[in-house]
């Protein structure tokens, strides 16, 4: 998911700090997320299947708090690569629509576009499928605060 | 509910019959693994009152700096506490599939337990629409509200959204 605007060493730190940015975040780990591909405001993650993120041990589909937590996460990781400098930021809200149900023994693939920023906010589009973007299980539209401060409690969560 | 779901009818029965919601939550692995349970309020005004909590772990932190809990986690309790309560209060025929949920964050999530409580706001034959609020230490400030709507019928369908 390239930009063609951005040359390669662009490229190369927007990757770098997305890397950084997963390993960075406990809860990103302990879903076993993965940071496919970064560009200018887009990011892919990829949620690796995991019995023990299964929401129903009889049909083995994973649980829609995965999906939305990867969902989450894809979001954020696309508003940090339509900034121009690192900063704090939080989700102010997200919507999430469940087109169709993961299927058993299979990952789950999100993309998300930041498509617009201003001073103060990001807006936010997300999709997460098995095989093809065009036949999604989910999509979401968020927005997220930017510039959160680091020592208060009274911003939204990440 | 489907045949997927006897899996699930065999569990709340045994709760139920137990008086122990938290085994519901124990059944269902991906509340195992976040740290997700359902207990019955001990005492005060709202004594009895089911309520979803997510105890504090290490691995729920999205913002280490802060430290903050991460967003996908508590939409992820708002989601669960709705549809553990929409099954241990209502006598559903089918297990509740998300259709949708909007999640605001209203203060960040400090490195506690969490705990949540579903309003059913219309239940309709085929929808219910839920709102769900999640708070650490003070009832009365929210940290995140969800809005949620949720396929309720027991029309034997296409492929379900499992809990």
């Amino acid at each position: 998911m390239s930009d063609e605007r951005l040359d390669a060493e662009d490229l190369n730190r927007l990757r770098e700090l997305g890397q950084r940015f997963m390993r960075a975040v406990p809860h990103n780990n302990a879903l076993g997320l993965e940071l496919r591909s970064v560009g200018e405001g887009r990011a892919e993650i990829f949620l690796p299947y995991d019995l023990r993120l299964v929401g129903n041990p009889e049909t083995g589909v994973l649980h829609g708090g995965a999906i939305s937590a990867l969902i989450d996460a894809c979001c954020g990781a696309a508003v940090f690569q339509a900034l121009r400098k690192p900063m704090a930021i939080a989700t102010l809200d997200l919507r999430i629509d469940y087109l169709k149900p993961a299927a058993p023994g299979v990952g789950v693939t999100a993309r998300a576009h930041c498509y617009k920023v201003t001073r103060h906010v990001a807006f936010v589009r997300g999709v997460a499928f098995l095989d093809h973007e065009d036949d999604p299980i989910a999509t979401s539209a968020g927005t997220f605060m930017l510039g959160t401060r680091t020592t208060s409690r009274t911003e939204g969560a990440t | 509910m489907s045949t997927s779901d006897s899996w699930l009818r065999q569990v709340l029965a045994e709760a139920r019959a137990a008086g122990d919601p938290s085994r519901l939550a124990a059944a269902v692995p991906y509340a195992q693994t976040m740290g997700i349970s359902l207990l019955l309020a001990p005492g005060g005004p709202h004594a009895g009152e089911l309520l979803g909590v997510m105890r504090f772990g290490e691995h729920l932190i999205g913002n280490p700096v802060l430290p903050a809990l991460h967003g996908g986690a508590l939409c992820a309790l708002l989601e669960s506490t709705a549809i553990f309560q929409l099954l241990w209060e209502s006598e559903l025929s089918a297990t509740p599939r998300t259709i949708g949920l909007t999640v605001e964050y209203l203060r960040s999530g400090r490195p506690v337990d969490t705990f949540a409580r579903g309003m059913p706001t219309r239940q309709g034959r085929r929808v219910t629409n839920v709102r769900v609020e999640a708070w650490q230490d003070d009832r009365s400030r929210p940290i995140a509200v969800a809005s949620a709507h949720f396929l309720v019928h027991s029309d034997e369908g296409p492929a379900k959204l499992e809990i």
